[in-house]
Parts: C-alpha cells; structure tokens; sequence
C-alpha cells in the first residue's frame, strides 16, 4: 500500500538524519577505520590491514572471554524465560487492584540504575554487612564471591535473574492477556489438563512476544558490562571477565586502540549472528502461520 | 442427547436486581425436545449469547435451574455435562494437524487409540475433510476451520448437544450456504440436539426445527418458521422475522373489526371473539407484505391508498403505498401489474392480526 | 461532482489488483460497487478517493486531472465498515470536526451538526461518547461526519456490514432516502445483490480486479453481458446447465426440453449455457407453459418470506424458489417448473446471447 507521495516529509526527517550520522554511523566508520590502523600517535597511522583481525582473533584471552559470555548468555535465557513464563501464568489478570499492585512490584527491578544493582548485590552478598552473606556465614555456608570462581558466578548470575526475569513476564503477561476467553472455554469443553491448555493454546499464541523476550534478553546479557563490573571487577581473577569487559580493558587500560577497534567489529557481527540464528529458530517453528 | 429443562431460569449481571430491565435473561420455563435442531434469534443484547453460555455451562445463571434428562445441571461445568460448542471465529490447536485436533477431545477422555482413529475418520467423512487430515489446522480457511470446531464436538459419542454462537460470522457471504447445508446434513444424520444462536433470519430459518425470538432478555416466541411466519405471536416477531417485516398500524375496535382512522377493516373471528369484552391497553393491527393483496379500489373490500414507490428486486417487486399517514408496504411477484391511480389494497382476514399491547390477540 | 476514471489500474508487486477499467460517474448519482470479497471493490475506492495512486490511467473531478493529488487535497468523504469515530470526542465534536478543519463560524458549524444529526437519528446521543453507542449509532455518527462535510463525492465501503440484519434493512432505507436529493456523488460497496437492487441507481459488477459490467441496476440485472455477471449479481446463485439450441427447442444436457419463446428463437443452433433464475423455477405450477424438472431436496434455505430449495438434478445442484416458509425433507423427491421465456441464453464461451424481455421503467416515485 503506496501512499501518495508529499515530498516535504524529507524535510521533517533531516534534523534526526542529521543527529544518527553525527553520533552513530560516524564513529563506527571512525572505528572501521581504526581497526586497520597502526596508531602510534597523532598523525603517526600506519595502514595494516587485517592485521588486527588476525590477532583479535587469534587472542586466547578473546577466545576464553567469548566462551564464557556465551555460558553465561545461554544460562541466563534458560532461567529467565521459562522463569518469566511461569510467573507470567500465576499473575491475576483483569482490571483490579492486585493487577495493578503486581504489575508495579514486577516493574520496580527494571527501573534501578545498573550499577545500583551492582552495588546493592555487591553488599548484599558481603559476608560482613550484607545480608544474604552474613546469612550464609550463620548456616555455616561458606560463601564468598572475591575469592570463589563458583560462588561469583553464581552471584551474577542470580542478579541478572533478579534483574531483568520482570521484563520477560510483563512481555508474556502482555501476551497471554490477548488471547481471547473462547479458547479456553473451548479448552474446558474439550476436557484438556492445564499442562495441554499451556501447551497447545498459551505457548503457540505467545509465539510473537517470546521472540522479543528472547532476542532483548540475549543481545543485552551478550553485551553485559556494569552490574558484574560493579559486583566483581570481573573477577576472582578473570572468571567473570566477559566480552565487553575484556573490550574495555583492551581498549581503554591497554590503549589497545587498533585491536580494540577491530574486536569491537567482530563483537558487533557476532552479536548479529546470534540473534539472526536465535529468530530465524524461533520463526521457523512456527512456520505456515495463516493471518 | 439430552431433554433440556429450564425452570424459572433467570440471569442479572446486578447483584440484586428489581426492575425487569436488571435481567440479561428474564425468568424462563421450558422444556426442549432431544434431538431437535434450536435457534436463538434476536439483536444484539437480546439475550441469546447469555441463554446459550448457561446452557454449556460457561455461565452460571442467578437464578434457576438447568436440567438434562432430568438431572439438575445448573452448577456442571460445561465438560460435566458433554457439551460441545462452537464459537464466532475458529477456535482450533494451531501446533496440531486437522486430525490431532479432532481427536484431542477424546484422547483427553483416554478412549482407546483405535476407537479414536475410528471416530475421527467418521466425523472427517462427514465433514469433507478427509482430504485434509494431514495438514497443520492452522493452513485451512475459516470455513474449513470451522468446521474442524464443529468436528470437536461431534467425535464425542456421549454428547449431549452442540451449541453454535454465531459460527457464521468470519465466513465468506457466498460460501455460507455451503456451511449452512453441512450443519443441516450432520443434523439428519447424527440426530444431536443442536443450538444455534444468530442475529441472522435466513440462518436460524434455515437450520432450526424451531425457532426462539428473543427480545430484551425475554424468549417471546418459539415457533416453527412456518408459525413465526404465519403466526408472530408478538409484533416484535412480525418486525423481526420476513424482509421486510410485519406493516403495523394503531388502531381501535369496532364491533367486528378493527377501526383505522375510521375506516373499517375485518377482522378474524378469532381475534374479535377473544378481544370483546376486555378494554384498556394499545391496539395495532398487523398484516405481512407478502399477505396484503394489491388491487384496484372498486373491488369488493378493498381500500383505496396511494402508491408512492415501488422497488425492483430482481426476483420480486415490492410496492409502498400510503393509506392516510400509514406507510404500508406489499410484496408483489414481477410480473404483478400496479395502478397507477386506482391503487387499493385488501386484508384478508386469514392473515390480518390483531395485537394488543404488542401481543397476538386470538 | 463527475468523477471519471480513464483506464485506471492498480499494480502490486507482480500482481494485478485492478485491470484497466474507465468508468464515468455523474453528479449527483447514486453509484454501486457490487463484487466478492476481494474483487477490487476497496482498491477502486481508495484509488477514487485518492488514497492510493493508480499504476496506470487517470482520474479526473469536474475535468481535472487530480491523479497525483492527495486526498487531503480532493474533495471526498469516506466511511467503512468498521465504525470509524475520534473515540475521545462526543458524537457532536465527531460531526463538527470537518466543518472546524474548513473554519466555518460557530453558528453555521452548529446549524449543520445538528441538522445533520437529525437526519441520521442521532441527535439524543449528541453528548455521547462514540464508545457509549451501539454499533448502528456509531456508523450513524460515522457517516452524519462524512455527509456533513458536503463533499461531491461520498465513498461507503460496506459501511452496514458489521450490523444486525434489521439494523441493516433501516439504515438501507434511510441511506437512500437521504441520498435522494442528488447533490453528492454517492459511491457505495457491497458483496450483496440484493442490496445493489434495493438501492437502485447504477451499478458496476467488480471481479477478481475485472470490471465485468456497468449501467442501470435494473439493466444488468436484468441483461447480464456475460455469464460471470450473472453470477456475482444474483443471491441465491443462477442455475447453469448445458444445452443444445435446436431450431425449436432447447434441450437440456439432462434430457429435459425447452420451447423456444420470444427472446430466444432465431438464435444459430448449437450448444450454449442456459441460465434461470431460482425465482423461475418454482414449485407452484402455475400455468400449462411451465416445464417439469425432477430432482431430490438437498436443503430448504428459509428467508423469512420464501423458500430456497436447493435440489440435486443429475450430478448439479439446482436452487429453485417457493413463497412463504416451507420445509421439505432432505432427500424427497421434489419436482419444480421451469420457465422457458425466462431463460437466459449464454455462448458457451459465457457471452450473452439471449435475455428474457423486461419491463423497465421500475416505478420509483409514482403520484
């Protein structure tokens, strides 16, 4: 459907035109060039071609920075979203005061600064002042996250689980609350336990919103930086070193810039490989759909 | 199959409820036969989605009881009391193949694998969608989908009666009949009682053995089409049902018949024996288009009036004529000739109605 | 306003939504659309109104060449099927709102509003809010907005559909009334025959994007050019069966014969398709003339006022008329009577060959 051409729109369209070149596609053509570049000092640029790619990499470092970023994404997508879903099932639907009361609650998690969240579970999970590590202390767990690979990525995992599982059961809720009643009176009528209600209407019909759960929740843990910075510096050691971290390090403590940039590239296609194989899984299951 | 009972069956969506106007659904008595085809027909808000949801159970009435074959089913939910029930759009498992969801109500129920097959290939024959067993539900047209809603409840040997909420609605206008012919068919052959519920004449016409009108919560007539036709015990089936429906018009009694603007227009013997006597209450006479004759005013009995339109509908012709400030209007076959200046119409008694206070008098 | 369309059509991708069609509405004229769904009804409107650009042709008002004009520029008004309402402003704001975009004075917008509202009915809902009425008031609301805009050309893509049978027969009659005066171009969409004969005027026969036919109602009713015409204008479907033109009869494929009458004899012998009307098989023998045709019912389709039965004949199904309510058990045999002067004579190819005489001059306003 074609609407009929009024040319002065473009004009509405440059201001914004104008603001994305000068802040995005700007600097990542100032980072594609950068990443086939020697920088040595001002003025001082070499052309060097794939030259950092091949170390990007090559990287060992790199290489076990990505493997753990990819355990800790899938991790947290195995939790969250079937999390997400089941809370999304048990929340009261309609309009009453308890929706809207479970709705505020569900939201609260997702409206903290980043590294707030960092820094409440950074104490929280303190042996000495906070309360789940002096807890621990008392049931004679030995708990602590500096110095216990194990326990720090335990830690960050729960927090990314106490942070973002909201948005994934207000996505769901959102989507189980358009699926109209005559389904599951029909569902009722056929005698279905609930496990089939959930399996053959409430998961098929949250098909459209469970694919942007997925793809938000995956691109944003891939790209995850505050929250375990602010709770472990990536470490004991680098067990908590994740991509993005290993990249600033790279970049801005090593000055690595040529690398850095380079890495920054790779990171960016591979982010879009992810999501491109995560849609194209998820579309495709549920292929033949009729409007 | 089931006898369906209902006493002094009430519904209020107010919880306490004193003026008529509180009910979804006045108070209701009545007994339906097994194995009848039913319609519920009226315009929105009548009534009839409300009636039906109490009936399958998907709604709890505020007062009185729902019986089948005697029993007291007023608190069963709808697979307690088998129960089938197709909506306005096509409710079908979009994951599962047209067969797993035509056999999904009886796997729910553990029937024996090759009794389901059985009865799923039965009711597919049956349906004209045998072709289709394969394919994912989800690929068919609406008509076929509904279909398949349709088919859920027939594979169920112990069902009780199918309902249909306006099943037509999503469908194509030109291939309804099909469907309307297919529901007809699986009537003769499988004998269900089976409830309809429209706001479309020609569909509850067309698929019922007898007719329940609806109006303000209140059921005002049940009838065969032919006696909703012939006989409307109420002006509101007289409006409602035949396009275009009953000519009224107020009028007062004279001895033997009625009086409208003092002209004298006979009465049914019936009418004139059961409304003598009584006075009080609102007058109107009432008499279908297609029962009015035209005619040229010198003929015995007729009135003159003055033609001031006449439309050609193809198949048939429908004349307006005005009598005083009543507009009338008459249904004439194509060929029937109008005068244009001595134009008069006749009532023949066998068809002329008298109503007080909107109901059939005699 | 005339509206003229010249050779317009509408492209998408690789397929053709509209095949090259011209079509000149006069003013004042009330014009229907009468098709399936998806024939082309709302993409011919949208390209009247200026919605849509056509992919090829033009489209002119009064003379001008308005093709590449926005609607906001073109002097239409539209209502649709679904109850189109600002549903933040009360019924009268609703009405007003065109009248306001064209900066009339307080006084005249107020005249107009409710001398409007009083013509659709709805003047005790003025203060309402759309989301308060009931569906036929909001299409009043919707279509009191369109009127009141006093454009030259008023575009109503099925605008009764989504309404109660009865409501729909009141607002049909209304419609009309209200369009008699003749100062809009009046354009009007709708899939149901019946419709296009109650509302009268002219009528152009839309399918699968082709423009099968166009002229008086009551002339292609009656004279359908071609068979495919026939079809889509008449509820319920015409009956077709093959036949052999002889130079005295017409013989059925299945065996039954026909005398030839009037409008049919002097026609070249040869096979053809024979078209008849359900209303022209009946099941009252009503005079000697009328030819028996045997079959077994099928269903009885019950309108209120007359009966369809759909019979089997052969391996076809036949669909034959009968007056007032009556059932006839499925699978009874049945027999009905055709009539041979109202037979409608079709090439083989689907052109018209032979259409039964007609009276025209339908009396619209007689006295």
């Amino acid at each position: 459907m074609d609407k009929v051409q009024d040319n002065r729109a473009w004009f509405l369209i440059i201001p914004v035109f104008l603001i994305v070149a000068f802040s995005a596609v700007v600097p990542l053509m100032t980072v594609v060039n950068y990443s086939v570049q020697e920088i040595f000092g001002p003025g001082q640029t070499f052309f060097v071609g794939t030259e950092w790619f091949e170390a990007v990499l090559k990287d060992e470092r790199l290489h076990d920075a990505l493997v753990r970023q990819i355990i800790y994404s899938l991790a947290v997508l195995a939790i969250e979203i079937p999390l997400g879903i089941l809370i999304a099932l048990g929340m009261p639907g309609g309009r009453s005061a308890k929706t809207s009361l479970t709705l505020v609650l569900l939201a609260l998690p997702l409206l903290i600064p980043f590294n707030v969240v960092g820094t409440i579970w950074q104490i929280f999970g303190r042996g000495d002042i906070g309360l789940l590590g002096a807890t621990f202390r008392a049931i004679g767990i030995d708990y602590n996250y500096t110095s216990n690979s194990a326990h720090a990525w335990i830690t960050v995992l729960v927090m990314d689980v106490w942070h973002w599982t909201s948005l994934v059961a207000l996505l769901c809720y959102a989507g189980l609350q358009s699926i109209p009643p005559a389904f599951y009176q029909a569902a009722k009528i056929d005698g279905a336990s609930k496990w089939a209600v959930f399996r053959y209407i409430q998961l098929p019909k949250m098909r459209g919103v469970l694919i942007i759960a997925v793809l938000l929740r995956f691109m944003d843990s891939f790209m995850i930086y505050t929250e375990p910075f602010v709770l472990t510096g990536g470490g004991p050691g680098n067990s908590t070193t994740f991509l993005s971290q290993y990249l600033t390090q790279m970049a801005v403590g090593q000055f690595d810039i040529g690398k850095a940039a380079a890495f920054s590239i790779v990171y960016f296609l591979i982010v879009l490989l992810f999501s491109f194989i995560f849609y194209t899984i998820i579309t495709r299951t549920g292929e033949g759909e009729k409007k | 199959m089931a006898t369906i009972q209902f006493d002094n069956l009430g519904h209020s969506y107010h919880p306490h409820p004193t003026k008529p106007e509180d009910y979804a659904l006045r108070r209701l008595s009545q007994e339906w036969e097994d194995g009848k085809a039913y319609a519920l027909l009226g315009p929105s808000g009548c009534g009839k989605s409300t009636l039906l949801n109490i009936i399958s159970g998907l709604l709890v009435p505020s007062e009185g009881r729902v019986l089948f074959d005697g029993l007291d089913v007023t608190r069963c939910t709808p697979e307690e009391r088998n129960i089938a029930q197709v909506f306005q759009f096509p409710v079908i498992y979009d994951t599962m193949t047209v067969y797993e969801n035509l056999a999904f109500p009886l796997r729910n129920r553990k029937v024996p694998a090759a009794d389901v097959d059985r009865r799923v290939r039965q009711v597919a024959e049956a349906l004209d969608l045998t072709a289709d067993l394969k394919k994912r539900a989800q690929r068919l047209t609406p008509d076929a989908k509904q279909k398949i809603s349709m088919g859920r409840g027939l594979v169920r040997s112990d069902v009780a009666a199918i309902l249909f909420d306006e099943p037509l609605t999503v469908i194509d206008p030109h291939t309804k009949w099909i469907l309307r012919r297919k529901l007809r068919q699986i009537h003769e052959e499988y004998r269900l009682t089976m409830i309809y519920v429209t706001h479309d004449q020609v569909e509850a016409l067309t698929f019922a053995d007898k007719v329940a009108v609806m109006y303000e919560g209140a059921m005002v007539q049940l009838g065969t089409p032919q006696e909703l036709f012939e006989n409307p015990e109420h002006t509101f089936v007289g409006y409602f049902i035949g396009s275009p429906g009953i000519n009224l018009m107020p009028c007062t009694l004279g001895s033997d018949h009625a009086l409208v603007d003092g002209i004298a227009i006979p009465l049914p013997d019936r009418a004139v024996s059961s409304a003598g006597g009584r006075v009080g209450g609102t007058f109107e006479l009432g008499i279908r288009p297609e029962f009015l004759e035209l005619t040229r005013s010198g003929n015995a009995g007729a009135i003159p009036v003055q033609v001031t339109g006449v439309d050609d509908l193809g198949t048939s012709k429908l004349a307006t004529v005005r009598l005083n400030n009543h507009t009338l209007k008459v249904r004439l076959s194509e060929e029937q000739e109008i005068p244009a200046l001595d134009a008069a119409i006749r009532f023949p008694t066998r068809w002329t109605k008298l109503y007080r206070d909107s109901h059939l008098v005699g | 306003m005339t509206l003229t369309l010249e050779g317009v059509a509408k492209r998408v991708g690789a397929e053709q939504h509209l095949h090259p069609l011209s079509l000149e509405l006069q003013p004042g004229s009330f014009n229907v659309l009468l098709g399936r769904t998806l024939a082309g009804k709302t993409t011919l409107m949208r390209l009247m109104a200026g919605l849509d650009a056509p992919t090829a042709g033009r489209v002119l008002e009064n003379g001008k060449d308005v093709t590449g004009t926005s609607v906001r520029h073109r002097d239409v008004a539209m209502v649709y099927q679904q109850f189109i309402n600002y549903p933040a402003m009360t019924v009268y704001e609703n009405i007003a709102s065109p009248l306001r975009r064209q900066g009339k004075d307080k006084a005249e917008i107020d005249a107009k509003v409710r001398r409007t509202a009083a013509m659709l009915r709805i003047t005790p809902y003025l203060d309402r809010l759309p989301a308060e009425l009931s569906g036929g008031q909001q299409q009043r609301c919707a279509i009191a907005r369109a009127l009141v805009k006093g454009a030259g050309l008023l575009l109503l893509d099925e605008p009764l559909v989504n309404l109660d049978y009865k409501l729909r027969e009141e607002l049909r009659a209304e419609l009309r009334e209200i369009f008699a005066d003749g100062k809009t171009t009046v354009v009007y969409a709708t899939t149901e025959p019946q419709e296009a004969l109650i509302l009268g005027g002219n009528v152009t026969v839309l399918h699968e994007g082709r423009m099968l036919q166009t002229g008086a109602t009551g002339d292609v009713f009656h004279t359908p050019a071609s068979l495919e015409c026939a079809q889509v204008f008449s509820d319920p479907p015409m009956n077709v069966v093959d036949a052999i033109l002889t130079n005295d009869r017409v013989a059925l494929s299945d065996g039954t014969s026909l005398p030839l009458s009037a409008h049919d004899r002097n026609l070249p012998a040869g096979p053809c398709k024979v078209g008849i009307r359900a209303n022209h098989l009946t099941v009252l023998r009503r005079s000697e003339r009328l030819v028996p045709v045997k079959g077994k019912v099928a269903l009885s389709e019950i309108s209120g006022s007359e009966t369809f039965v759909h019979l089997r004949h052969g391996d076809s199904t036949l669909i034959a008329r009968e007056e007032g309510v009556h059932s006839h058990p499925i699978g009874s045999d049945i027999q009905v009577y055709a009539d041979p002067d109202r037979i409608f004579v079709f090439s083989t190819a689907g052109q018209l060959v032979a259409a039964p005489n007609w009276r025209r001059g339908a009396l619209r306003n007689i006295a």
